[in-house]
């Protein structure tokens, strides 16, 4: 009785010691694959508004004759605007259909690319910079002050469908770190506090001023110039004698 | 992957490096290039200027490993496995996307290649399951050898305990292709192999580093009439076949190189057996005719070889049922039916998958008896030159001179089903030559693009005689090598005759104009295996006029076409059915003599060139079932008119004595007669005006055309997923 008992426990002991998996397994926020789902189908229609089909022909008028296809990627840019920020695969689909090629070859480059979104999502896609130098000046505190702010987890959309929230690599705005994607806006130099403020106006479906949030017009230095702030020095200075005519 | 506007872009600067030489042709051959000299471990070789260090290291025997790299596929360059030293390069080079220079001196066995090789390797392995014990591929795997031969002895692989192997989903593409998507090394072969030679442009990768991942992307099946060969290309276990999974590993099995005869070409097999047992079919490499593809009739129908076999003589009883019966009664009644039957009442049908030894067999005895009825199912028109010059009813340009046309006309042919792989070699020509294809005939899919003239019979005499304003008419003339092929089943109808005539017309009013003497223009593509050789042995085309007589016995060697019914038989005619599957001969015999099958006999069967070519046997024929030829050397004695051979030899010089060019294996006799064919057609070009309409449509009208497709599980499968595909919207 009582070693049964043990051994039940032990076995308790031991399962909860030897789970399957013990590490994340190695995963990409997104799916490489395409599921059906009522909002991304190809039975949902998809065309190019009649703004859009002129923006199209003018694409397409760029490149030459048996090389159109190199328009495949402004095309599917044009389409993921016009459906709110994503790509829904019947707009994959029209995208071949407008360049005469196998569908299989639009679904390749719309996968390699992260900034085609596959998933639907909300009206403000906000991308907070996580590689080292925003890092180190506190991105952390940004992405913890979004998803407070939104309800987003990271690759997820916020309850009431508005934003969509994503953690991505450098976007080259190291000088003015941490900094916030937001659709096409850079937000930069921000503190939690600007963060809240971005959120709030975004929101109410106000535009935040994009740029740096601590004062500075660009990249210069905050307290104004450290090197270089004497005249610069006219031609031939610093050559020796010899050499001047 | 083929970018195909770019390739063809590409192909008008490089030509291929290696062509199949398969003859040279008086304009083709351009002021070659002085040969490079370079040197492989030291050895000297000279090659063509744009040769690739793979091809110069082949030359001199050479192999350097390769996934990626294929010879009949665009060049990749994504494995890494071919990387070599180069002598002052400062990294390895990958030696299949690289081109030779002068004085290149490469290293295939130095320390540095030897350390790039076991690196690759070892990235590899990295992220492949090592789940060889129950991997199908196991034991003709490419990675599992290359492993052994250039990988480590040891492994440095720790990231099992932290993030694990890299697993992707399988995906589902057919009853034929067994997808296990983590195995896969992303090589790209099945792309390219889908996108250049299947012209099915689905496969593709995607996602990005080391999420990447093959497949379709959406829930979409791999549909196409050569499917199967991405099962032989993929280097690792990620495709393998599905009716073979889990069937046999390949030490343990025999293989018999035979002869395929499910489609007029006659392409190379290797029927792998294991106890008595077909289990599979490869390819085998003939440069002439398949190269190294199968179409997947011929790969996947071999389980029709096992169901619906006929395995002992039959009989019908008073209620009309087939009873089994043993050989010497079958026989008997089988005599005493041909012995009483008038000499003129009695009709022999060859069908589609007979051989020629039982064709020549079967020819003499009714001949013995004083019948000159023996027929096959397919018509062919008789008047004019009708099938005397063999030059008329042949694919004289040969498979594998399509792929040097520079303009090919089809004539209500689907050639993409009727023979899946000659149109692989026009797409190839297509795709690699600039070739412009035109068809007249229903608008079908061919896999590639092709000027549509119309499907009015009318074209092809407009065509000939040079009155018509359609572009294709110039363009034909001033094409240096065209080729044009007929579909022998448009040749049915009472206009097939003039039709025949006009295209002979227009073929040789082509060919006379060509600088190039050796060129055959006139193809007409049969649709059988068996056809050729019965009109080279001498059997009539057609069964109409045997019909008309009433025959009082009707022989049936294999005849499953449907052309002889009950229906247009007098009601109390004898059918004695010999043949190997209980279709639609079987169905209505009074007498069912069981013949073998083509893997289970030797016999030669000769393909739409004209090319004899012989199976083996791989298998025993199932219970009482004998080769086709012996069954009638029996009768013969039974009936009492013995024929002259006991054995297979003595067939074959009756055969060679009949036509030289049925036991000529491998080769093709030239076809010369052309001129003599034109001069008798000259009345026979009547006015034509229906419509040109092909049999095989769409691609679930492919998979069951003969009995043994018919009886093939597979087969059904395929038709199933066909229709099943054409209701999802990818």
């Amino acid at each position: 009785m009582l070693s049964s008992l043990r051994t039940g426990v032990q076995g308790l002991w031991r399962a909860s010691s030897r789970a399957l998996q013990t590490t994340s397994t190695l995963q990409h926020d997104s799916l490489f694959v395409h599921r059906d789902t009522p909002e991304d189908n190809p039975n949902i229609p998809f065309e190019f508004t009649p703004e859009n089909t002129k923006r199209m022909e003018a694409l397409l008028a760029i490149y030459p004759e048996g090389h159109k296809r190199a328009a495949m990627i402004p095309l599917l840019d044009l389409a993921q605007r016009q459906s709110g920020g994503w790509l829904p695969i019947s707009a994959m689909h029209k995208v071949a259909e407008v360049l005469n090629l196998p569908r299989m070859r639009v679904y390749e480059v719309a996968t390699f690319y992260t900034m085609f979104i596959r998933r639907p999502i909300g009206k403000y896609h906000l991308q907070v910079c996580t590689t080292t130098p925003c890092w180190l000046r506190g991105s952390d505190e940004v992405l913890n002050a979004i998803k407070e702010a939104t309800g987003c987890e990271v690759g997820g959309n916020s309850p009431c469908g508005k934003f969509s929230l994503s953690e991505v690599e450098c976007l080259g705005a190291c000088v003015n770190a941490p900094m916030v994607q937001v659709n096409d806006d850079y937000y930069e130099d921000l503190t939690v506090e600007d963060t809240k403020e971005i959120i709030q106006k975004l929101k109410n479906d106000e535009k935040p001023v994009p740029g740096p949030r601590n004062g500075r017009f660009a990249s210069e230095p905050l307290g104004g110039l450290t090197s270089l702030t004497e005249e610069p020095t006219g031609p031939g200075f610093g050559v020796q004698d010899a050499l001047k005519s | 992957m083929l970018r195909q506007p770019l390739t063809r872009a590409l192909a008008l600067g490089a030509p291929r490096v290696t062509p199949l030489a398969t003859r040279r042709f008086a304009d083709q051959v351009p002021a070659q290039p002085d040969k490079v000299e370079l040197f492989i471990d030291d050895k000297p070789v000279y090659v063509a200027p744009g040769t690739t260090v793979l091809q110069a290291a082949a030359q001199v025997g050479v192999e350097i490993p390769r996934f990626c790299y294929h010879e009949r596929l665009a060049v990749a360059g994504n494995c890494r496995m071919c990387l070599v030293e180069v002598e002052r390069s400062p990294k390895p080079v990958a030696a299949c996307a690289m081109p030779v220079m002068k004085g290149m001196r490469v290293k295939t066995n130095s320390d540095l290649t030897r350390k790039a090789r076991e690196g690759v390797m070892e990235f590899l392995l990295v992220n492949h399951p090592l789940d060889c014990p129950i991997c199908d591929q196991g034991g003709e795997c490419d990675l599992q050898d290359q492993s052994m031969a250039f990988g480590s002895d040891k492994s440095r692989f720790t990231d099992i305990h932290f993030s694990g192997k890299r697993a992707v989903e399988d995906k589902d593409v057919g009853p034929l292709i067994k997808t296990i998507m983590t195995r896969c090394i992303h090589c790209t072969r099945c792309i390219r192999f889908a996108s250049e030679v299947a012209g099915v442009d689905d496969f593709g990768t995607t996602g990005r580093g080391s999420d990447m991942q093959v497949g379709t992307y959406v829930e979409k099946m791999f549909l196409s009439e050569l499917s199967g060969n991405i099962i032989d290309l993929c280097p690792v276990g990620a495709l393998t076949s599905k009716p073979y999974s889990f069937a046999a590993r390949p030490w343990e099995t025999r293989r018999i190189e035979s002869v395929d005869v499910l489609d007029p070409l006659g392409s190379n097999i290797v029927v792998t057996t294991r106890t008595n047992e077909v289990l599979r079919i490869l390819p085998r490499t003939n440069e002439e005719i398949n190269e190294e593809w199968l179409s997947d009739k011929s790969r996947f129908a071999c389980d029709g070889l096992k169901r619906q076999r006929l395995v002992t003589p039959m009989l019908k009883d008073s209620r009309g049922n087939l009873t089994p019966v043993e050989w010497e009664d079958a026989m008997v009644a089988a005599a005493r039916a041909l012995r009483d039957c008038p000499s003129d009442k009695l009709v022999v049908v060859a069908g589609a998958l007979a051989d020629a030894e039982a064709l020549v067999a079967l020819k003499d005895l009714a001949n013995r008896l004083g019948a000159e009825r023996a027929c096959t199912e397919h018509y062919f028109p008789l008047d004019g030159a009708g099938t005397d010059l063999r030059s008329s009813y042949l694919l004289n340009t040969k498979i594998a001179n399509v792929e040097q046309a520079d303009m090919v006309l089809l004539i209500g042919t689907n050639v993409r089903f009727e023979a899946p792989l000659l149109n692989a070699r026009i797409r190839k020509a297509f795709i690699q030559r600039d070739t412009d294809v035109a068809f007249i005939g229903p608008k079908v899919d061919l896999t590639y693009d092709y000027m549509h003239v119309g499907d009015s019979a009318s074209i092809v005499k407009d065509l000939a005689s040079g009155s018509s304003s359609h572009p294709v008419l110039k363009r034909l003339e001033q094409a240096k090598r065209p080729v044009v092929i007929l579909g022998a089943d448009q040749l049915q109808g009472a206009e097939g005759a003039a039709l025949l005539a006009h295209t002979q017309e227009l073929a040789l009013r082509l060919q006379d104009k060509l600088a190039d003497p050796e060129w055959k223009v006139l193809n007409v593509l049969q649709r059988t295996a068996s056809q050729v050789a019965a009109l080279d042995i001498g059997y009539q085309p057609g069964v109409g006029k045997a019909l008309e007589a009433g025959p009082k016995v009707v022989y049936l060697l294999g005849a499953d076409g449907g052309v002889i019914t009950r229906e247009n038989l007098p009601k109390d005619a004898v059918v004695i059915y010999q043949g190997h599957h209980g279709d639609a001969g079987a169905e209505i015999a009074d007498i069912v003599l069981p013949g073998a099958a083509y893997t289970e006999k030797r016999a030669t069967y000769v393909n739409a060139e004209g090319r004899a070519q012989q199976t083996l046997p791989a298998v025993t024929p199932p219970g009482k079932a004998r080769e086709d030829w012996k069954i009638i050397r029996a009768l013969s004695e039974v009936v009492g008119e013995p024929l002259p051979y006991d054995n297979l030899d003595e067939v074959r010089a009756r055969l060679a004595e009949v036509s030289p060019a049925l036991v000529t294996y491998g080769d093709v006799q030239p076809n010369n007669y052309f001129a003599q064919a034109r001069a008798l057609a000259q009345s026979l070009k009547q006015p034509v005006s229906g419509k040109l309409d092909v049999q095989l449509k769409t691609l679930e009208d492919f998979f069951m055309t003969d009995p043994i497709s018919r009886a093939s599980p597979t087969m059904a499968k395929c038709v199933q997923a066909v229709i099943k595909q054409k209701s999802s919207p990818y």
